[in-house]
This record gives structure tokens, C-alpha cells and sequence, in this order.
């Protein structure tokens, strides 16, 4: 039996004080001296293990705090209360919020799948990712129980095109008409990023990562150095048109290489295919109004994959105002559905991948994989204050990380997917990553519960935006 | 026992069971946190005007000086227009009133801090709290938070007196020669295992549903000798782990409960870390003090209804006085699942949806994995009428109960009856901080088995403020189906005509 997959985890503590949900209002001037303080009687010993971090200005409390109040309650002198803090606020946007991050930053930390007690405490649904839910086995399904490891849920899933048939020459051999697939053990790759500057330490720190998962990492062409030579087999070269032509070599000695749409592609695509046989070709599409389509004419002139981008926070322009990036992916895998032609190419959806459950819901609703790329910056502590945006300075210092540090920070936050990925699979019953493509029959959305559901009972449902944030 | 029955006699000589005793409760901390904050400067000359007009009990003397205000109590802004508004009042102009900054860290979008708070004060008064406080609702944004009843308009409620409201529902509607057992409110406790509560929290939960006639469930963790006492009102869980389940537990109770899936985690399992085992829990479960224990999803032995009947059959061989419950989540065909426990024998359907209280759960699952409630009641609902078996079966639902106003809109869905498990919890002052799957668990001593920790609470005041709480419920319940001009609980069932959607023309 082949060895099961597993991603290491190392404890990889932050370099910076995390920035706490909620902070601490102690007015020390009112202490009643009484030597009762419940800051002794801290369960989590918050107070004992409290530190000034001299080089941000920041009281530790703020992050060691469990917010159970007993403290703020049980105060002789009523000295102790707590408020939100203001900087946590300021962390994001509307799309990748605070909570967002925080848990993102545990799950890098750790290695460790947000766990955590009480019933749910969010909305009821929302928008974007939030207006789904997904399926489980009750009673007469056949048992999975892959969780605790006793049945092996597989999370393996294939880059590359689908022969609808084979071709022999004269002589009976087959005809290869595109190049073999490739596996990887993930259904998720690591993309190039969209903020800060990609140091040389973020860069291996990132290729480490991808290598040591056995999966890849999107990088510019123009990125690239001789350090990153040896995790090339790792590595997808983003090109643009014109260096299409003057990376042969480079090409070469990759497995997978990725351009971006342009007018020209679909002529581009067959004659990459011609010089580089070995090579996938992977086709960067920014999704829009036309995606379908375009997606239909690429799978013809035989792209291996396509990679379907919305914007960061998941959203794509169309004519009718946004969309956001899992109804343009539903749409664009049901054109190819319709034609006939899905199982031939492999889809990733990247933009607004957020969460672990935006992985399985990318793939619910017909992506083969996803491409990742903020969450990558938040497990190297990224606090998404968009100050690089406006050419300042990281106030994590993201570019001077230690590699080995950013690749346990990163396979820790991807292992911790990966597992939360292997709850969803097993609640649904499904053994194989690659039977939930396009499986919407194994999820429930919003608008058809509620369809179904009050619908038949209060009448018309009042307008609802339908876009990411 | 703590609480006092007070015997009571229906109004054409039937007894009634006894309602039990509110008795005020405050909170076991020194500062409970409400919605207002009042302060007292250092002018105050303690003259008492305060206190003489507060008809809220917001200040005392203490001697010869005032005592600290008793804020959580205020009705802050609310009082403005009232002549006993102390601010105004006060001969030193010492008194302020303001808005507790603390809620913006209290709470969530379903527990919002104001449900906190207003479940609080239920726990610790009986009473509806008064002021602008909200008690009904959460700011989820869908399902029940978005649901209202429609009152007739222009038409006084039914000037009925309490008692000649009914709140009983019956648990076997089989007619299967099993005993016809009723409860005195359509609400029974949810199952929450020795091990992941305190002892003292289980016992009390078991006494203050025994003062209400109604049931409270062990979970998957064994039946301490403790709740002996109680067995007639304690429902014990079979799960798949079969922890603590054996056949004297099975005898002992007049419900056994199957459990195939909780809300919080469908298609999980069961999951207690090896911290929370205890010596004292290891051995109630047969297993060893340290090691995490597992309950694997789902029964390894059943694979159709067949396989589900067998289970059936034997809780009903090994117990002749036993109803069956079986305890499953809300998958899309959980309407399919409700039909198959009905033709397995079984007399509760409990339908645990999404977003309900759980000890552990991954966050994926909670916030991901089922449908709301809301919708598995309608669904479940409407297929057990089109296939003519309603009539037949107890329909039970939970995960994400909260509110009397939760519990009348359910059964306004469809249901008979609910389960709860958070409000009892928010009653005896859980935070929601939802660290209780943490090592020593709960910093207030509610989810933990640590010795230390489980002192910090007390059966007596956790029995009364839970009897509290449900007194505060059924007065509202009452008064619901009062404005509805109903007198009995029975009448609403299914009653979607009695709710409006906001979110629908």
C-alpha cells in the first residue's frame, strides 16, 4: 500500500506580536490593592505571562487573551473592562477580515484546524462562498470514516488533459497528442503574489513549500533567479507573449507553463504545443462576461489548463454588474458540461480563496483545484494593512523572513486546509477529491433552500446583492 | 430538592403539576455586565433619592453610604422620559448613564451581546427584561431572526388566565402501547455529556428540568450515580461510541435517544480531548484518564433502515417502558431520513440543525457543513403530513433555539417541541467565549471536568437560575399564543400562517 500523504507540521511561532481581537483596559490608577486580583486566578495565566513588545508598543494581553471576562467581572475595584481593539478593526477589508486573518495566522502557527466550542456564532449566510452550505451522510450511506485516519480519503487530483480518444499512426503506435498528466497530491497550487515584494527569502521560502507538498508554485517569469533552479520541477513560469519567445530554455525545464489570455493565444497555444510537447500549457484567463466561451475555444485548440482569476476579493466584472468568482466558475464548467468537453481540461479558480472551505466549495462548484495567494502572505504574518500598496514599509518585514521559517508557516497553513478539506469529504461520504468537481448535488445553496423552503410560504423574496462583499 | 413546588389545581379539579418557585438568582460574579453603565461620582452626599425612586433596583444604601449601582439592572436610555430618571434626580448631578462599552466584545451575530444579557436576566428574575433590551432575536440575518409572528391586529390577546394555557406536549403519539409520557413545556435539554460539563451543571440541568416535568439527556458520557434521583426525567444517549451506555443505563429511563448526528459537526463523530478525560470521566466512559476518545460517524453497524430498526428493536427489548428518539442532522434529504426512524419504530424524530452548540467542533463544520433548522423543520414537516405519518411521530428539533420567540416560531414551522443546550448554558453565564474545548475547558466552570474549575459553580443557584429562565419563557410562550388567540401550544404546530418573512414582499 502506497504511503498516505500528510504535510508536516512544525510549530511555527509569529515573529511579531499577533495583533488581538480585543483589547484590555486596565486602569491601574484605581487598583484597590486587594490582594485578590483575579489576575491571578487567569486560567490561561494570561497575566502572569503578560509582556510589553518593545519594538511594535504592544501589550502581549492583547493576544494572549481568551476573552471568558472573568476578569473584567470578578474585579474588586471594577477596574477591568475590555473593548475592541482598533487596530484588529483596521486589519483587511470587508472581504478578508480580521477573524479571517486571525485564523489564517493560527492555522500557520500551528498546523492545527480551527477547533473550537459554542454553537456557531456568524450570520445566518451572506454572500459570495457564504451562500452555500455543503451536504452530509446520514444514516443508509455507507460509512467514511477517513477523519481519524482509519479509511484514506484521497485528495489527489490530475493536471492535464483528457483524450476523448486515442490516435494510432500507420504503424499502430499511439499517437501522443498531449503531453502526460501530471498529479498532484493537493488540489491546490501556490500563485504568484499580489502584494509586497517577492524577496528572495519569500520566493524560496514559498518554492520550498510547493516542493515539500509535491504541488506548485505560479511565479513571473521575470522573478526568477538562479537560487530557484533547484525547485524548478515545482515551479509554473508565468510569461508574457514576448517571453514566450525568448524562454526556451526555461521552458524546457519545467513541467507546466502558464500565459496569460491575450488575442493571440488560441493560435499561441498550438504552437507552444508544437516546440514544447512535454509542457502543459496553462492559460491565465481573467473571468468576465465572455468566460464561457473563451473557456470553450481554449479547451478546442487544446489547453491543458485553464486558470480562472477573479480579483482578490473573489469578484469578476461582468456586463451585469459583479459577480462573484463561484458563480463565473459554475458557469464557465457548465459551458463546458453543456459542450461536452469538461473532462478534457483541468480548471483552477483563484480570487477570494480565503478558507479551507473555500477550496471545497471552489470545487463544488466545478473547479478541479485552486490557485492561492493572499492566504500565503498572511501565513508569513501579512497583516493586510495595503501599506506596501501605497510604497511603505511592512510592518512585518515580510521580504526578510527566513526560508525555512515561511515554508513551515506555509505548509503548516495548508496542511490545516487540507484536513479540514478531508472533514468536509468525510461528512459528505466521498473518498475522492476528484468526485466532488462540480458535485453541487452534495451542497445546498441559499437561494434554492430558501426557494424551496419559505418561498412556498411567505411569497416573493425582496432583491438581494449576490456579489463577494 | 431546591426548588419549591408550589401544587396547584386546575380549574376543573385536574391536578396540575406544580409550577416551580422563582426565586431570584443574581449573578455569581461580583460585577454582572448589562447593558448600561451607570456611575456614581464622588459627589454623591448619599442622600438616597436614588434608591427611593429606581423602581429597577439599580441603588441600594449599603450602610451609610450607596452601594455600587447595580448597572446591569438600568434601563438606561429608555428611562429618560420617566420621572424616576435618577441622572435627572440626583441632587449632586453624580449620577451618568451611558452604553457599556463592553458589548462590542460580547457576543456574536447569533448571540448577540443583548440576548446575553436578556437571557441573564430571565435566569436571574423569571421575568421578561424590562427596557429596550432585545430578548427575541439575534442579528444573524436569515432563518428566525428574520421571522416574526403576525399578531391580529386591532384585537386585544385572549384575557386567558396562565393556567388555562397549555404548554404540554406528548412524546409518543405512536399508539405503539408504549406510555403516552407528556411534557409541561415543549422544550427539553439537549445531550451534554459528563465530561464535557460539569457534574454540578448535569445534576442541576436533570432538577430543573425535573421541576418542569420535562427531560434533560446525558449526552455520550455515561449516566453518573448522581442523576439516579432524577431517572425519571432523564432521557440517556446512545451514540456511536457507545461511551457509559450499558444496560442499566438503558433500563433507568423512560427515553433513550439514538444519536446519529450532532448540528454542530455532521458526519464527525464524537470528539473529547485527552485532557478533558479525567480519571473520574475515563472511568464513568470505560476508558482510559488522558486519551482522546472518539465517536466515529456513523454507526458502524448500520447501513439502511433495517440495520437502524434492529437498533430500534433492541433499546425497546432491553427497555418495555422506553420511547425511542433518534437524533440525526439536517442533510438535503433529511425529510428522507425523518420517514425511515419512523418505519424503524422509532417515536422522536430530532432534527439537530446547523449552527448549534457543541463542546468541540471544527469551526468548518459548525459555520459549513447541513442546512439551518429553519429549513429542515419546514422540509421534515410537510413530508411526514404528505406521506400521512405526522400524526404519528414526535418531531423534535434544535441547533440554534435560543429564545421563547425561537421556540414558537419553530413549532410555528412544524415542530412539536425543541431541544435547547446554549440558552441553559447562557443561564448559568456561559460568555460564549467558545474556548470549551480548551484543556481545562471553561473558565467559568460550565464545560470543564477540571476539580478546580467545576466548584466555581453551584446546583442550588444553577437549578434556579434554569427553572428562572424557563419560567420567563413560558410566561412569553403564553402570551404568544394568547395574542394569537390560542390555549394550546398544539394549536400552533405548523402554523405558518401565524409568520411573516421580512425579507419577502
Amino acid at each position: 500500500m502506497p504511503k498516505k500523504y500528510s504535510i508536516p507540521t512544525k510549530t511555527s511561532p509569529p515573529r511579531f506580536t499577533p495583533i488581538g481581537k480585543s483589547t484590555i483596559l486596565d486602569w491601574e490608577g484605581g487598583c484597590l490593592r486587594c490582594f485578590k486580583c483575579v489576575k491571578r486566578q487567569c486560567i490561561y495565566d494570561v497575566y502572569n505571562e503578560r509582556t510589553f513588545d518593545v519594538r511594535q508598543m504592544t501589550d502581549t494581553i492583547d493576544s494572549l487573551c481568551k476573552n471568558c471576562l472573568r476578569c473584567v467581572q470578578s474585579c474588586p475595584g471594577q477596574v477591568i473592562t475590555k473593548v475592541v481593539n482598533a487596530e484588529y478593526k483596521r486589519m483587511g477589508n470587508s472581504y478578508w477580515t480580521p477573524d479571517i486573518i486571525r485564523m489564517q495566522w493560527f492555522q500557520a502557527e500551528t498546523g492545527r484546524i480551527p477547533v473550537s466550542g459554542a454553537g456557531y456564532g456568524g450570520p445566518f449566510s451572506g454572500p459570495g462562498f457564504d451562500d452555500m452550505w455543503t451536504d452530509m451522510s446520514e444514516i443508509v450511506r455507507p460509512t467514511r470514516d477517513g477523519i481519524h485516519g482509519r479509511e484514506y480519503i484521497n485528495t489527489v487530483v490530475d493536471l492535464g488533459r483528457s483524450l476523448r480518444y486515442l490516435r494510432f499512426d500507420a504503424a499502430g503506435h499511439v499517437v501522443r497528442d498531449a503531453p502526460e498528466k501530471i498529479e498532484i497530491p493537493i488540489p491546490i497550487i501556490l500563485k504568484d503574489l499580489p502584494l509586497g515584494s517577492l524577496s528572495e527569502s519569500v520566493f524560496l521560502a514559498m518554492a520550498e513549500a510547493a516542493q515539500a507538498m509535491d504541488t506548485f508554485m505560479i511565479a513571473p517569469v521575470k522573478g526568477w533567479k538562479p537560487y530557484i533552479e533547484p525547485y524548478k520541477t515545482h515551479l509554473i513560469p508565468l510569461l508574457t507573449e514576448a517571453e514566450i519567445d525568448t524562454h526556451g530554455e526555461l521552458i524546457r525545464g519545467v513541467r507546466i507553463i502558464e500565459i496569460q489570455l491575450s488575442d493571440v493565444t488560441e493560435a499561441r497555444v498550438s504552437r507552444i504545443r508544437a516546440a514544447y510537447p512535454d509542457v502543459l500549457i496553462m492559460v491565465r484567463m481573467r473571468l468576465g462576461e465572455r468566460s464561457g466561451e473563451e473557456a470553450l475555444a481554449l479547451t478546442r485548440v487544446g489547453a491543458d489548463i485553464l486558470h480562472l482569476c477573479a480579483d482578490r476579493d473573489g469578484n469578476v466584472e461582468s456586463g451585469n454588474g459583479i459577480r462573484f468568482v463561484k458563480d463565473v466558475v459554475r458557469s464557465v464548467h457548465m459551458r463546458l458540461v453543456e459542450a461536452g468537453c469538461r473532462n478534457e481540461i483541468t480548471l483552477f479558480a483563484s480570487g477570494g480563496i480565503a478558507m479551507a472551505e473555500h477550496v471545497a466549495k471552489g470545487i463544488i462548484v466545478g473547479a478541479d483545484a485552486v490557485a492561492v495567494d493572499i492566504p500565503l502572505l498572511l501565513a508569513l504574518e501579512c497583516r493586510l494593512c495595503f501599506r506596501c500598496e501605497a510604497g511603505l514599509s511592512c510592518p512585518v518585514e515580510v521580504e526578510n523572513i527566513h526560508p525555512e521559517w515561511g515554508k513551515n508557516r506555509i505548509l503548516n497553513l495548508i496542511a490545516a486546509w487540507r484536513n479540514q478539506l478531508i472533514e468536509v469529504l468525510g461528512a459528505m461520504g466521498i473518498r475522492e477529491i476528484r468526485r466532488l468537481r462540480g458535485e453541487v448535488g452534495r451542497a445546498m445553496f441559499f437561494d434554492d433552500l430558501e426557494r424551496e423552503t419559505f418561498g412556498r410560504l411567505f411569497g416573493k423574496r425582496k432583491k438581494r446583492e449576490s456579489v463577494g462583499n | 430538592m431546591n426548588a419549591a413546588l408550589q401544587s396547584e389545581t386546575g380549574p376543573e379539579g385536574t391536578a396540575h403539576v406544580g409550577r416551580p418557585e422563582v426565586r431570584v438568582t443574581p449573578s455569581r460574579f461580583r460585577n454582572a455586565i448589562g447593558k448600561y453603565i451607570v456611575r456614581r461620582s464622588k459627589e454623591c452626599i448619599a442622600c438616597g433619592k436614588c434608591a427611593e425612586i429606581c423602581p429597577y433596583g439599580v441603588h441600594e444604601f449599603a450602610g451609610k453610604t450607596m452601594a455600587r449601582p447595580k448597572d446591569y439592572r438600568c434601563i438606561g436610555a429608555a428611562c429618560e422620559n420617566n420621572d424616576f430618571y435618577c441622572v435627572r434626580q440626583c441632587p449632586q448631578n453624580a449620577l451618568s448613564v451611558r452604553l457599556n462599552p463592553i458589548l462590542e466584545v460580547l457576543g456574536d451575530k447569533r448571540w448577540t451581546p443583548e440576548l446575553l444579557i436578556s437571557t441573564w436576566y430571565m435566569a436571574e428574575t423569571g421575568e421578561v427584561p424590562p427596557g429596550d433590551i432585545e430578548y427575541k432575536t439575534g442579528d444573524s440575518g436569515g432563518g428566525f431572526d428574520r421571522i416574526e409572528f403576525c399578531f391580529p391586529s386591532g384585537r386585544e390577546p385572549d384575557a386567558v388566565p396562565d393556567d388555562e394555557v397549555s404548554l404540554r406536549i406528548p412524546l409518543n403519539r405512536r399508539k405503539d402501547g408504549r406510555p403516552e409520557v407528556e411534557i409541561d413545556m415543549p422544550v427539553y435539554g439537549g445531550g451534554m455529556s459528563y465530561g464535557s460539563i460539569s457534574l454540578s451543571v448535569m445534576i442541576a440541568r436533570a432538577r430543573a428540568y425535573q421541576a418542569w416535568n420535562s427531560f434533560t439527556c446525558t449526552g455520550e458520557g455515561g449516566y453518573p450515580e448522581e442523576l439516579y434521583p432524577y431517572d425519571d426525567h432523564v432521557i440517556t444517549q446512545v451514540a456511536t461510541g457507545l461511551f457509559g451506555v450499558r444496560e442499566d443505563t438503558i433500563q433507568r429511563v423512560r427515553i433513550v435517544e439514538f444519536k446519529y448526528a450532532q448540528g454542530a459537526k455532521p458526519g464527525l463523530g464524537g470528539h473529547l480531548l485527552g485532557d478533558k478525560v479525567t480519571p473520574a470521566v475515563a472511568k464513568m466512559r470505560e476508558a482510559v484518564p488522558g486519551n482522546a476518545l472518539f465517536s466515529p460517524f456513523p454507526f458502524h453497524s448500520v447501513y439502511s433502515v433495517e440495520d437502524h430498526k434492529k437498533h430500534v428493536d433492541w433499546i425497546k427489548h432491553i427497555n418495555p417502558r422506553a420511547l425511542v428518539s433518534v437524533k440525526v442532522s439536517t442533510p438535503t434529504d433529511v425529510d428522507m431520513v425523518a420517514v425511515g426512524s419512523y418505519h424503524a419504530g422509532a417515536n422522536i424524530i430530532h432534527l439537530d440543525g446547523s449552527y448549534g452548540g457543541t463542546g468541540a467542533a471544527p469551526d468548518i463544520a459548525k459555520k459549513n457543513i447541513a442546512m439551518p433548522i429553519e429549513y429542515a423543520i419546514v422540509k421534515v414537516h410537510n413530508f411526514l403530513k404528505e406521506e400521512g405519518i405526522r400524526d404519528e411521530m414526535t418531531l423534535i428539533v434544535s441547533g440554534g433555539i435560543r429564545t421563547a420567540y425561537d421556540v414558537a416560531k419553530a413549532i410555528a414551522l412544524g415542530a412539536d417541541g425543541v431541544v435547547v443546550g446554549t440558552s441553559e448554558m447562557v443561564a448559568v453565564e456561559c460568555i460564549r467565549c467558545a474556548a470549551c474545548e480548551s484543556g481545562r475547558g471553561c473558565a467559568r466552570g460550565i464545560a470543564t471536568t477540571d476539580p478546580e474549575l467545576s466548584k466555581l459553580i453551584d446546583e442550588d443557584w444553577a437549578t434556579q437560575r434554569l427553572i428562572n429562565l424557563f419560567a420567563a419563557w413560558r410566561r412569553q410562550l403564553i402570551e404568544i399564543l394568547r395574542k394569537l388567540g390560542m390555549r394550546d401550544i398544539r394549536e400552533l404546530v405548523g402554523r405558518t400562517d401565524c409568520l411573516k418573512h421580512l425579507d419577502y414582499e
